[in-house]
């Protein structure tokens, strides 16, 4: 299902780093030692043996993250991103392994269009990357793909993401048939006789800027659409990149009525609000939009108590020349693989809104579980997908940072704290600063 | 050549001490206003003479790009910028590089290179004029972008209330229209609270923006409370601007029967106003658009003596900036 170039697993010894696995209930200063690859010792003084030694003092070891949801534009926009850029990026994030979306030109909705990016992926990919595949050919809301041949050749989900599945019967025969293949249908939900042209949240700021507004109610209506049918037809689903107080509300009352809906959410949703328009930087413009600071807070919240399970970036790169333009003319996405930690990091955790351990579980953990992934761990036997942060890093986000394609970063300029020091991913050394 | 600087150093203060521009009506105080009506009144004296030219920008060059059709904004501003003496060019983008696809950013870096004094634009994106600020080292002027703002439509409409009716500060206005596609509103409901006046909007539901409130108006759908205002500011129906199938109204046809502003409306000595052109028969019946308390006329014959106020100001005195903010500081 996650594909990458085969390259010589490690020996390597991490030392002296704070060791934090929140699901292993590990939060201690210990040394790792990693055996080709799998993490074979972890405690005290450990044997060095003739490994690649990291000094890791001062350091937080977690679990390497996983981005349930990412663009790496290929094919049809390389010079975007392409596979080697966007999952070096990844790497520098921390990332050890993302899920692409299929909504590339050509849209990946057939079997052959899968195994060229599988194929590709197994000579270029720097970390493991899985790909989806569309619920709809060419994502055009009229006919199933052929799920189970798709499903058979490598698709880790199906998605549709960019656009909503409009209409609720073929939504419910995608849910049903999907179930047949075993993978989890995610779905960007967004109700676009609602959203119509909308450039950013429908609100107060809006309303002073003279944008046509998006309104919470075109997800949060879709949201519970598509709650009803997982309920009616008793099926899986995960919800990409929620926004809304809204949709976060329906969310929770529905799992807790039973329904396996899992969901996520964007570092720049959970560290912005709509107020930050004002600055008409086109940066800053997304679908979902941001929101209203008290929609803000209901993710945060959603995040913390486990009805949201997934951090994602929704990284999605895009030319200079097409953000360098009016607000209003820009496309919409935002950049996010190397900066999601940081972000977090300066925005949440160290302002005291979310434990650092909810920030680590949530960025890995908690969206592999999503799509039935192995959830990296720090636990003796476990292949080595492993993070080194450097909590006291402050550094200024430039262009040049970038490995990605593309720089369309809402954070370029900004000063932030938090920095990714090495990723092991699949037991192999990624990246290291 | 103008130093052209990218869009991340928009997030940041500047460096250099900042250049003048007239964006937004966020960008000026209330002091700012009133030495800019001051000016254009001592301006409007001048105008009595038998010869109008003043030689006071002579040399300068004011360049003004129309992205979109105006009569009496760009014939206002060309007009504004010869009788201050100064050197003008207009740009349409019909007939020029634009039909060939050219950006906006390169348009506006091309005409930088003439190193113009200031730049007047109008656009249909929201943001447009901070995008030639970013590029070129002219003074700005908005002259319309999008359903943002109209900074100096809302100066030239403080200067006829104040004309006409003494005072702004107290005054009641009503504002009576598609406020949700119009410019002219925004900036006229942002300038008329810094000075100390009472906005209250009217119109059907859909053309209310919600949240408009927090702009410091009150917002009703009964047109009978146009009565109580001291001034009535009609919005044109933005035919152009709704898209199909929204349905904001209906009809034209309910709409002016029900939102028009006809004489049964108003009472006996209510000024009215409209920023034109007007659709006659739609918002505004055409037996107040004619009578006497019309101030429509008065509007044009200020936007000349404000738009050279504005131009006077920022190549001279002005202290108009342009704030910059971190998007982390606004979370």
């Amino acid at each position: 299902m996650l594909f990458a170039k085969d390259t010589p697993v490690e020996n390597i010894v991490v030392r002296g780093a704070r060791v934090v696995d929140p699901v292993e209930g590990v939060d201690a200063v210990l040394d790792l030692r990693v055996d080709q690859g799998v993490i074979a010792a972890l405690g005290q003084d450990l044997d060095t043996n003739s490994h690649r030694v990291i000094d890791a003092e001062g350091l937080v070891l977690a679990p390497a993250f996983v981005d349930p949801h990412v663009h790496l534009r290929t094919p049809g926009r390389e010079d975007e991103e392409t596979i080697v850029s966007g999952t070096a990026a990844a790497a520098a994030g921390g990332y050890c392994a993302i899920l692409a979306m299929p909504n590339t030109d050509p849209v990946v909705d057939s079997a052959a269009t899968l195994g060229s990016l599988i194929e590709a992926a197994r000579t270029e990919a720097e970390i493991p990357v899985g790909f989806l595949a569309a619920i709809t050919k060419g994502q055009s809301g009229a006919e199933l793909t052929e799920m189970g041949e798709l499903a058979a050749a490598g698709a880790v989900g199906f998605s549709d993401d960019g656009v909503p599945v409009a209409a609720p019967g073929l939504m419910r025969r995608a849910l049903q048939y999907g179930a047949v293949t075993g993978k989890r249908i995610a779905l960007h939900c967004e109700e676009r006789t609602l959203s119509r042209d909308g450039q950013m949240h429908e609100g107060e700021v809006s309303a002073e800027l003279g944008f046509t507004g998006y309104p919470s109610v075109a997800e949060s209506l879709m949201v519970e659409r598509d709650l009803a049918l997982a309920a009616y037809e008793r099926q899986p689903l995960h919800l990409l990149h929620l926004s809304a107080w809204e949709s976060v509300q329906a969310l929770r009352r529905a799992r807790g009525d039973g329904v396996q809906a899992t969901a996520e959410v964007t570092p720049h949703h959970l560290c912005l609000t709509d107020e930050a328009i004002r600055s008409l930087d086109p940066n800053l413009k997304m679908n979902p939009p941001l929101r209203s600071a008290s929609d803000r807070t209901a993710l945060i919240e959603g995040l913390k108590d486990g009805t949201i399970v997934a951090i994602a970036t929704d990284h999605a790169p895009h030319a200079r020349h097409e953000k360098d333009v009016p607000f209003e003319a820009a496309p919409f996405g935002v950049t996010g693989l190397e900066t999601a930690f940081a972000a977090l990091y300066t925005q949440l955790v160290e302002p005291g809104l979310v434990p650092l351990e909810v920030v680590l579980e949530r960025m890995s953990a908690g969206p592999a579980r999503a799509y039935g992934l192995d959830e990296p761990r720090i636990a003796v036997g476990s292949t080595a997908n492993l993070v080194l942060l450097d909590l006291n890093a402050s550094y200024r986000v430039t262009e040049e940072m970038f490995r990605s394609r593309s720089v369309n970063s809402w954070l370029l300029g900004e000063t932030v704290k938090g920095k990714v020091r090495a990723t092991i991913a699949a037991g192999r050394l990624a990246f290291a600063s | 050549m103008a130093e052209i600087r990218v869009m991340r150093e928009d997030l940041r203060p500047p460096t250099s001490p900042p250049r003048r521009h007239f964006i937004s009506i966020k960008d000026v105080s209330r002091d700012d206003i009133d030495r800019l009506l001051a000016t254009a009144r001592t301006l409007e004296r001048s105008m009595d003479r038998e010869v109008k030219k003043l030689p006071t920008l002579k040399g300068r060059l004011v360049i003004n790009v129309f992205y979109e059709s105006s009569t009496r904004t760009s014939s206002s501003f060309e007009l504004a910028a010869k009788r201050l003496s100064a050197d003008t060019m207009s740009i349409k983008s019909s007939g020029s590089s634009v039909d060939k696809g050219e950006s906006l950013k390169d348009t506006a870096i091309t005409l930088g290179a003439y190193d113009p004094d200031v730049i007047v634009i109008r656009h249909p994106q929201i943001g447009a004029p901070n995008l030639v600020a970013r590029v070129t080292d002219a003074h700005v002027v908005n002259a319309g972008d999008g359903k943002h703002q109209h900074p100096t439509q809302a100066l030239l409409d403080l200067y006829t209330m104040r004309e006409e009716l003494g005072r702004l500060e107290g005054l009641h206005v009503a504002i009576v229209g598609d406020v949700l596609h119009s410019r002219v509103a925004r900036s006229l409901i942002q300038a008329l609270s810094l000075m100390g006046a009472h906005v209250t909007l009217v119109g059907p539901p859909a053309l209310l923006p919600r949240g408009v409130e927090a702009m410091g108006c009150e917002a009703t759908t009964d047109i009978s409370v146009i009565a109580g205002a001291d001034v009535v500011y009609v919005l044109r129906m933005q035919r152009e601007r709704m898209q199909e199938g929204a349905n904001y109204v209906p009809s034209l046809r309910e709409y002016a029967a029900r939102w028009g502003v006809t004489p049964e409306r108003l009472r006996p000595g209510q000024k009215v106003m409209h920023p034109g052109p007007m659709n006659r028969g739609v918002e505004i019946d055409p037996r107040v658009a004619d009578h006497a308390d019309a101030l429509i006329e008065t509007q044009v014959r200020a936007g000349l003596v404000t738009r050279m106020a504005v131009l006077y100001d920022l190549l001279t005195n002005g202290p108009i900036e342009v704030k910059t903010e971190s998007v982390l500081e606004v979370a």
